[in-house]
C-alpha cells in the first residue's frame, strides 16, 4: 500500500518515468549496435534517440527534447535511410562478424565510459549559473547570440566541414567511377 | 523533474478525459473524413457517391469500418515480422499524442506548452519513419518504391514547411499554439503572411501524400504504394491515421493563419471546426483539380522554388519586424 502510493505520487511517477526512459535509451543503443540487419540498427539508433530526447524533459527543458527528436529522429535518421538505400542489397547472406573488431569496439566503448564514470565521480557538481524559468524562444535566442555565441560559431563551423567534405566526396559525380 | 511532477501530478484527470476525448475524435473525424472525401470526389464528377446506407450514404463508413474489423489479418510469409507488426502503431501514436497541444477554443486546450507547434512537427517527422518502415518489412518492391518516394518527399518538403512557419513565429515571439491564436486578435496571420499561407498548404499537402503530391501511394503506378501488404484493421490504422494527419495540418494551418477558435456570434469551437473542415474541403478539391506530379518535378519544386520562396519570406518578416 505504501509502495503503491508512492507510486502514484509525483516523485513515484517521475522515478519510475526515469527508469523508462532509461531502459528504452539503453535498449535502443543495444539494438543499434548488435542487430545484423543494417535496418533494424537504424531503428534501435530511433528508439535510443527517443529515450535521450525522454531524458532532456526529464532534465526540464522540453524544447531541446523537441528538437532532438525534430532533428536526429526526422532528419538524421532518415538521411541514415537514404545511406542504406545506396548499401549493398539486403537478400546477400552478411558477412560473418569479425571477432577482433567487436573486442576492438567493447574495449573502445569501455575505455571512454570508464572515463566518464571517473570524470563524472571526480567533478564537483555546481548548480548552473543561470538557472533561469524563463525559457521562451526570444530568452534562448540572445543566449545564443550573446553569451554563447562561440559555441554558436563552432557548431556552423562544423557544419560548413561536414558540407565541405560531402562536396568532396560527389565532387566525381556519377560518371568519375 | 518539475515539468514532469507538474505534468503528471496536478492534473491527471485532465489527460485522462483529454486522452478519451482525442481517441473519440480521431475515430468520428476519420469516419467523417471518408464519407467527405467520396462525396466530394463523386460531387466534382457529377456522380452522386455513395447513397445507400443512412442519410445520402452518411453511415456507408460505419458499416466499412465494421466490415474492416471483422477481416483476417494476413501476414505474408516473407516479411520482417518486427518491423512489420511495429509500422501501424508507429504511425498511429505520433499523429494521436500532436492533438495534446491544439487550442480548439479558449479553454478547451489539454495542455498548453511553451514547445507546442515543435511537439506538432517532431511528432509529424516520425510518420514518414513509420512509412519506411512498412515499406521495407512489406518485402515487397511496389512497397518499398512507395516508402523510399515517401523518404525523398517528405526531406523535400518538411524544410520548407519548418521555415514558413517560423515567419508568423518570428511575428508572435512563441512556440505555443495558444500564444499565436492570442496575437490574433485584430487581424488573421493570412492578411500579413499570404505567401506563408500558400507555402504551408502546398506543403502540407505533400506532407500529407495527397494528390497531387501522392507518389508514396500512387495507385495507378504502385498499387497502394507502402501498404500494399497490410489488410484488415492494420490498413485501417494507416488510413485512420492519414485522415488524422490531414486533421492536424488543416488544424495547423486555422491556428497560424486563419484565427484559430476566433469568429463572431458562434462558440469558439465551431468556428474553429468550421474553419478546419473549410481547409480539409481545399485540399479534396485540389485532389480532383490537379493531375499528379511526376516525381523529378516535385523534387525540384521543392528544393528550387519552396525553399528560396520560404527563406526569402523569413527574411523579409525578420526585416519588417526589425524596422518597425
Amino acid at each position: 500500500m505504501n509502495l503503491l502510493s508512492w507510486l502514484i505520487s509525483p516523485p513515484g511517477v517521475a522515478t519510475v518515468a526515469f527508469i523508462l526512459v532509461v531502459v528504452v535509451t539503453i535498449l535502443g543503443a543495444l539494438i543499434a549496435v548488435s542487430a545484423r540487419n543494417i535496418f533494424h540498427n537504424v531503428l534501435g539508433l530511433v528508439l535510443a534517440l527517443i529515450g535521450v530526447a525522454g531524458l532532456f524533459l526529464f532534465l526540464n527543458s522540453p524544447f531541446v527534447a523537441m528538437m532532438q527528436i525534430l532533428i536526429y529522429v526526422g532528419a538524421v535518421c532518415i538521411a541514415i535511410c537514404f545511406a542504406i538505400m545506396l548499401s549493398e542489397p539486403m537478400y546477400l547472406p552478411k558477412p560473418p562478424r569479425s571477432s577482433f573488431k567487436t573486442l576492438g569496439a567493447v574495449i573502445g566503448a569501455g575505455t571512454v565510459f570508464a572515463f566518464l564514470v571517473l570524470l563524472t565521480k571526480k567533478t564537483t557538481w555546481t548548480p548552473a549559473p543561470e538557472r533561469s524559468t524563463d525559457w521562451s524562444v526570444t530568452t534562448m535566442g540572445h543566449y545564443l547570440l550573446t553569451e554563447y555565441v562561440l559555441i554558436f560559431e563552432v557548431i556552423s563551423l562544423l557544419l560548413l566541414v561536414a558540407m565541405l567534405g560531402a562536396i568532396v566526396i560527389a565532387r566525381g559525380g556519377r560518371g568519375a567511377s | 523533474m518539475e515539468f514532469l511532477t507538474q505534468m503528471l501530478g496536478a492534473d491527471v484527470a485532465r489527460m485522462v478525459v483529454g486522452l478519451i476525448a482525442i481517441i473519440a475524435l480521431v475515430s468520428v473525424n476519420a469516419l467523417f473524413l471518408i464519407w467527405m472525401e467520396r462525396k466530394v470526389a463523386a460531387h466534382m464528377q457529377l456522380r452522386p457517391g455513395p447513397m445507400e446506407v443512412g442519410w445520402h450514404g452518411a453511415v456507408q463508413t460505419v458499416a466499412d469500418a465494421v466490415k474492416l474489423m471483422g477481416k483476417e489479418l494476413i501476414t505474408p510469409t516473407d516479411v520482417d515480422r518486427p518491423v512489420y507488426h511495429l509500422a501501424p502503431i508507429v504511425i498511429f501514436l505520433p499523429v494521436l499524442l500532436s492533438f495534446l497541444v491544439i487550442p480548439f477554443s479558449q479553454t478547451l486546450i489539454i495542455r498548453d506548452m511553451n514547445v507546442g507547434v515543435l511537439l506538432i512537427l517532431a511528432f509529424a517527422s516520425l510518420t514518414v519513419l513509420a512509412i519506411l518502415m512498412a515499406g521495407w518489412a512489406s518485402n515487397n518492391k511496389y512497397s518499398v518504391l512507395g516508402a523510399i518516394r515517401s523518404v525523398a518527399q517528405t526531406v523535400a518538403y518538411e524544410i520548407p514547411l519548418l521555415i514558413t512557419l517560423m515567419s508568423p513565429i518570428l511575428m508572435v515571439g512563441s512556440f505555443s499554439l495558444a500564444d499565436i491564436v492570442a496575437a490574433q486578435e485584430r487581424y488573421w496571420f493570412v492578411l500579413t503572411q499570404p505567401l506563408a499561407f500558400i507555402l504551408y498548404i502546398v506543403c502540407a499537402t505533400a506532407e500529407t501524400n495527397r494528390a497531387p503530391f501522392d507518389l508514396p501511394e500512387a495507385e495507378s503506378e504502385l498499387v497502394a504504394g507502402f501498404h500494399t501488404e497490410y489488410s484488415g484493421m492494420k490498413f485501417g490504422l494507416f488510413f485512420l491515421a492519414e485522415y488524422t494527419n490531414m486533421f492536424i495540418v488543416s488544424a495547423l494551418a486555422t491556428i497560424f493563419f486563419l484565427g484559430g477558435w476566433r469568429g463572431p456570434f458562434l462558440p469558439g469551437i465551431f468556428w474553429f471546426l468550421i474553419k478546419v473542415y473549410a481547409i480539409i474541403f481545399l485540399l479534396m478539391w485540389f485532389r480532383w483539380t490537379f493531375p499528379r506530379v511526376r516525381f523529378d518535378q516535385l523534387i525540384t519544386f521543392a528544393w528550387k522554388i519552396l525553399i528560396p520562396l520560404a527563406f526569402a519570406n523569413l527574411l523579409i518578416t525578420a526585416l519588417i519586424m526589425k524596422l518597425r
